[in-house]
């Protein structure tokens, strides 16, 4: 597989589209749980029932066409390879639930893969929509046309004191989970996360890293969402959400303009370092190789690093998880074999940029 | 306070013990709490599964004794018709195991919803499209009912007057269509 082969893969196609203030909100992502009204929900169906719902799946959506999505496919658990499911997961696509028990279960997918539906997993449709930089409106209003076309084949469980009816109660209601991933490297550089978060969960929103639940905030990347899922309106959580979100977007640009004004030396001097280190390291680990490029990311923001693309965090944010490493490299990899892959994967993908940069007769590295 | 493990910090964590009518209070703070991490609860070891469980436990509060909880009469378990999951296996589980879970147990909703979705345990958002043709009303006619509730209590009885009015109304609209339609 060629270098640029497989970064297409590694990109979705709705990434491409740089969404408004992707350089901070990096992307969007909303989630609708519903259950079939007559079916017991997967941790207590049988597996003829599961295999049920996936076939009426099938039939209601696969290779159709619906706008504004395009053609949907349908992947069976059963027909993946681990890896494939592990590179599902990397690229937001899917959760890592649904890599467990596969029969039955599967995964619906648009042609931009900006829309998904997790079927079988803890409840018998997520429908989720990814979309870049800050769009929360936008991915309700796709979520909710997916959900309008499922409803008309399908009978959702719905109740009208309690909504739409989920398989855990945290769920409940709308169903309706909203997040957006933000990278916050001046917030975390000035100290002032440790104070806004406390806050913010006080407002009934969640912090978390970017795999979700439990999951370390790597490169200064944090998920935020909403948590209630019953009482409000859709776009009353939604609201709520872009609020606190559109805050942080602006303590985040101030902070930036701070370190410029307070220490531009020292920042100059991390960025560069990091940028060293990645252009240069033979082996290195997810962890450093997050954080590194959190730095040159925010060097690209700030135009210290002009020869480098802003979308390479997200690329190679993606990119150098081990279950694309493995995929790239077409064979199961040790831990310290995955650590050198990952060291060459930047090395090559940055010196694509530069070279790119050096066409009109610079020297080549 | 000071945390009673280091003595230097500000403790932010107050947890009570109760074992078979002993009482244990503790005050410590993050980092000694991150320090005990297994033993406390709210240590990373916790799921929201787990915790949930917590909200869910049948014999509810967190605070009675041994003694006491004995002393209760064995109440008849709650079970859900449809799918034969006892309230005690959903405490256990933290999930519904079907749809008609939530109205086999009703009974014991309201409290658990309200905590874990900020005092709330009625829906106020989408209905579908389909299946839900007439809940719109019907959420209507509830609003309205509420009202009424509140212009009776504050002697406010014409305007009482006017809302029952429109509750009979938007009643006899859902009828006439049900009827329409049969």
């Amino acid at each position: 597989m060629t270098l640029q082969s497989f970064m297409n893969d590694a990109i979705s196609p709705w990434m491409k589209n740089e969404g408004p203030e992707a350089d901070i909100a990096i992307s969007s992502r909303v989630r609708l749980a519903r259950n079939l009204s007559d079916v017991p929900f997967p941790i207590v169906a049988k597996e003829d029932q599961l295999r049920n719902i996936l076939e009426q799946t099938n039939t209601v959506c696969h290779e159709k066409s619906r706008e504004p999505f395009g053609q949907f496919s349908l992947l069976r658990m059963e027909e993946l390879s681990d890896n494939q499911k592990r590179v599902l997961v990397e690229k937001h696509l899917m959760s890592p639930n649904l890599t467990g028990d596969a029969a039955g279960r599967g995964l619906l997918l648009s042609e931009d893969e900006s829309i998904s539906v997790m079927v079988n997993e803890e409840d018998h449709f997520r429908i989720q929509c990814l979309l870049s930089g800050f769009q929360l409106e936008e991915g309700l209003k796709h979520a909710e046309l997916m959900d309008d076309w499922l409803e008309e084949e399908l009978d959702f469980a719905f109740d009208e004191r309690r909504g739409y009816l989920t398989s855990c109660p945290t769920n409940v209601g709308t169903g309706l989970r909203s997040s957006v991933m933000m990278h916050l490297p001046a917030l975390v550089l000035t100290n002032q996360l440790n104070r806004i978060l406390p806050a913010i969960n006080q407002l009934g929103l969640v912090v978390r890293g970017i795999y979700g639940e439990g999951s370390e905030a790597l490169g200064n990347l944090y998920q935020i969402s909403n948590q209630t899922t019953l009482g409000q309106d859709e776009r009353e959580i939604i609201k709520d959400l872009s609020s606190v979100v559109s805050q942080m977007i602006q303590h985040e640009r101030a902070a930036r303009e701070q370190l410029m004004q307070n220490s531009p030396l020292k920042l100059e001097d991390r960025i560069y370092r990091s940028y060293g280190a990645l252009l240069y390291s033979r082996t290195i680990e997810t962890k450093e190789a997050m954080e590194r490029l959190s730095d040159v990311r925010l060097g690209i923001d700030m135009g210290i690093i002009q020869q480098v693309k802003g979308s390479i965090l997200n690329e190679l944010m993606v990119m150098t998880q081990p279950g694309f490493l493995q995929q790239y490299a077409g064979a199961a990899l040790s831990a310290s074999e995955r650590d050198q892959r990952r060291a060459s994967l930047i090395r090559e993908r940055l010196q694509l940029e530069e070279d790119s940069d050096n066409n009109d007769g610079g020297a080549s590295r | 306070m000071l945390c009673q493990e280091c003595g230097e910090r500000e403790a932010s964590l107050h947890f009570t013990k109760i074992i078979n009518g002993e009482k244990t209070e503790f005050h410590i703070c993050d980092v000694c709490a991150k320090d005990k991490g297994e033993y406390l609860p709210g240590g990373k070891s916790f799921s929201i599964h787990q915790l949930l469980s917590g909200l869910l436990d049948a014999n509810q509060p967190f605070s009675q004794t041994a003694k006491q909880r004995s002393s209760q009469k064995p109440r008849p378990q709650l079970r859900c018709e449809s799918c034969g999951m006892t309230y005690k296996q959903f405490a256990d589980i933290g999930r519904f195991g079907c749809a008609d879970c939530y109205q086999h147990f009703d009974q014991k909703l309201d409290p658990v919803l309200k905590r874990i979705h900020g005092g709330n345990s009625v829906h106020g958002g989408k209905i579908p499209k389909r299946r839900g043709k007439d809940m719109h009303v019907y959420r209507e006619i509830e609003t309205l009912k509420q009202q009424m509730q509140e212009q009776i209590e504050a002697e406010e009885f014409e305007q009482a007057a006017e809302t029952r009015d429109k509750i009979r109304s938007l009643e006899e609209t859902v009828q006439k269509k049900g009827g329409d339609a049969s």
